[in-house]
């Protein structure tokens, strides 16, 4: 799918590190002009810090290496003139807890007009006229006379709401949602997402879908990548990978999914937790989660290679492959 | 609102009348002024006259009664060493004192918040490692202790400055030093404490992914932020520009409030110590008024209060 179109951005070999701990271990990512791409893993898994890298807004100590480029401009160690009129008007960005993401002493239409002043240069009545716009386009009501209300007026659902009129002010190529629905109430959550894919579909906007919630990606993603232990573990389109899961994490995250149809069973979990970045195994980083290492998955780091068009897991001993066939 | 501000101004004005029944009991309960002030050779009859002129020999709830019914209708009392209303002893000192605190206070300002947002913003630097040390031992070391060194300094070894007195505004500039140093060193802890709290809050990152320029970022998103809790200790501060300088106008001998309050107590001439009393209370308490306003002033969240209407998505 995204072969067909123009590549918006483009993630390669981004590496980043925290005193010298490395959390984020080389991503590759492709992300097509108006794609909505899910990125999916256990907290901690780098879904977060990929994004945060791209834009450049991890705090100073971080060390981040590879490339991260929108249409062709570099974003890593970018001047703060590109990064500031990329940020907000290239790629927008909405975050987990929509509360303590809008600042509580500014009302929302000073914050939403804020983001309309710098990347639509507009000001006065035509950029109160436009905030107002936005805030009816997401949805809340009585919008004119909530454009002077202050973040602690509004509901959880109504502040991801006026967030996303935020992100939205920009005309944004990309939105990079980041855990949208996780600080809200389940019928909101659907919502939101409702909301955003209404969005997208309106102004043919990508969209990347951070979450750790497979069900949340699958309504909403063409696309998929599973990240565990700051790398791409396996990436295809949302209905392959839900069909034929190739890594074995994968296929872990979708059997402890409730199955919608068909007799109902015990929830399966993955056994074992996330490994602390400091103390990686020194072969593939689930193996020591997974229920099919051999001697090779302990010595080696599988690398993210396409199985088939469209398909790529970093596994030695993928699913579909006999026993010691498939080799990186 | 309404009711909010008569409950602030209730609230007041208990403390104050707590603060002056408390200096008043513990003043009668600290020494017989008659003796103090005809000295240990006074004839007992002198001392009887003096006691019973000054109201003395009441029981002590009737002189509690008649000092509130004085100060009802504005009268402070008389000094008991000349006679003096109390009140025009004080406030002819209240002006040499606030030449001391208010260029102080501006010191501190000046000084300490820049340098608390500079800390901050380039924390775990070298100038934020210098600007924390500076800040411990600014506020650290007393005050006396602070003036006695640049009286060393600056008026016996490098002899630039006069080490004590107020001929000129000469005179002032050590003890202004005195007073500003350990006040901005407190301040600088403070802001920086504050400003640190605020960067690491969501809404500075979102205000970062929105393209809001970095120095926007501080300007508009964060200082107003970090203003709420550094308010607190600046109005603290203006709450003690009557009264904050007491040791230092004794290690200058600077003839201002502070001083006057020294030698009221040692004489122990009721009336002067109670009405400085008075003064500090109420100053205090009106800044902190100031303050609470102020808060309501920067920050929304305490402005509505109960009225929020929050409907659901």
């Amino acid at each position: 799918m995204s072969e067909n179109r123009a590549s918006l951005v483009s993630l390669k070999g981004l590496t980043v590190s925290f005193d010298g701990v490395r959390v984020l271990h080389g991503v590759d990512l492709e992300v097509a002009a108006g794609e909505a791409v899910g990125l999916v893993g256990e907290s901690g898994s780098g879904k977060s810090v990929t994004w945060l890298a791209a834009l450049g807004l991890l705090p100073r100590k971080a060390q981040v290496s590879g490339s991260a480029t929108l249409k062709g401009i570099e974003l890593i160690g970018a001047s703060p003139r590109v990064l500031d009129s990329v940020r907000g008007g290239r790629i927008a960005m909405i975050s987990q807890d929509p509360a303590s993401a809008l600042n509580p002493v500014l009302r929302v239409g000073k914050q939403i007009g804020e983001a309309l002043a710098l990347h639509r240069g507009l000001s006065g009545q035509a950029l109160r006229a436009e905030a107002l716009r936005l805030l009816e386009l997401v949805g809340i009501p009585d919008a004119p006379r909530r454009l002077d209300s202050y973040p602690h007026e509004f509901s959880g659902g109504q502040n991801q709401r006026v967030m996303i009129a935020m992100a939205l002010a920009g005309q944004p190529e990309l939105l990079v949602a980041d855990e949208p629905t996780t600080a809200l109430d389940v019928t909101i959550q659907a919502q939101i997402l409702d909301l955003l894919r209404e969005i997208r579909r309106e102004m043919n906007m990508a969209l990347v879908l951070i979450s750790h919630d497979l069900g949340v990606i699958s309504e909403t993603c063409d696309r998929v990548g599973v990240m565990y232990a700051g790398r791409i573990v396996e990436q295809a389109s949302a209905a392959r990978l839900f069909e034929t899961p190739q890594h074995p994490y994968t296929q872990g995250l979708l059997a402890s999914l409730p199955p919608l149809d068909g007799p109902r069973r015990r929830m399966r979990s993955i056994p074992g937790v996330v490994p602390d970045p400091r103390h990686l195994p020194m072969g593939c980083a689930f193996a020591p989660r997974c229920d099919r290492p051999t001697s090779r998955c302990l010595q080696a780091q599988p690398m993210l290679s396409p199985l088939e068009a469209g398909h790529a897991v970093a596994c030695f001993h993928p699913a579909s492959a006999k026993p010691g066939m498939r080799a990186a | 609102m309404a009711r909010f501000l008569l409950l602030r101004i209730v609230r007041a004005l208990v403390t104050i009348v707590l603060v002056v029944t408390f200096a008043f009991v513990v003043l009668r309960l600290s020494g017989d002024p008659a003796q103090i002030i005809l000295g240990p050779e006074a004839p007992p009859e002198a001392i009887a006259a003096f006691r019973k002129a000054w109201g003395l020999d009441d029981p002590i709830w009737l002189q509690y009664l008649n000092y509130f019914g004085a100060i009802a209708q504005g009268e402070l009392g008389r000094s008991m060493r000349d006679g003096r209303s109390a009140i025009v002893l004080v406030t002819e000192r209240i002006p040499l004192t606030l030449a001391l605190t208010v260029p102080a206070l501006i010191l501190k300002l000046g000084i300490g918040i820049p340098a608390g947002i500079y800390a901050a913003l380039h924390r775990g630097s070298l100038a934020d490692r210098i600007v924390m040390a500076l800040a411990v031992a600014g506020f650290t070391v007393p005050s006396f202790v602070l003036g006695l060194t640049l009286v060393l300094v600056f008026a016996v070894q490098l002899g630039w400055l006069p080490s004590g007195g107020q001929d000129s505004w000469r005179h002032a500039i050590l003890p202004i030093l005195t007073l500003g140093i350990g006040g901005a060193a407190v301040l600088a802890r403070f802001t920086r404490s504050a400003m640190l709290e605020v960067l690491g809050q969501p809404y500075i990152r979102a205000a970062s992914a929105k393209g809001v320029p970095w120095h926007q970022v501080i300007w508009k998103h964060a200082l107003p932020n970090a203003a709420i809790p550094t308010v607190t200790i600046v109005g603290f501060m203006v709450g003690t520009l009557i009264a904050g300088a007491v040791v230092v106008e004794s290690v200058f001998s600077w003839p201002g409030v502070g001083r006057l309050l020294v030698v009221a107590v040692a004489n122990r001439d009721l009336a002067v110590v109670q009405c400085i009393l008075l003064l500090v209370a109420a100053t205090m308490v009106v800044s902190n008024l100031i303050v609470d306003f102020l808060y309501g002033f920067l920050d929304p969240r305490l402005r509505s209060g109960a009225e929020t209407a929050k409907a659901e998505t």
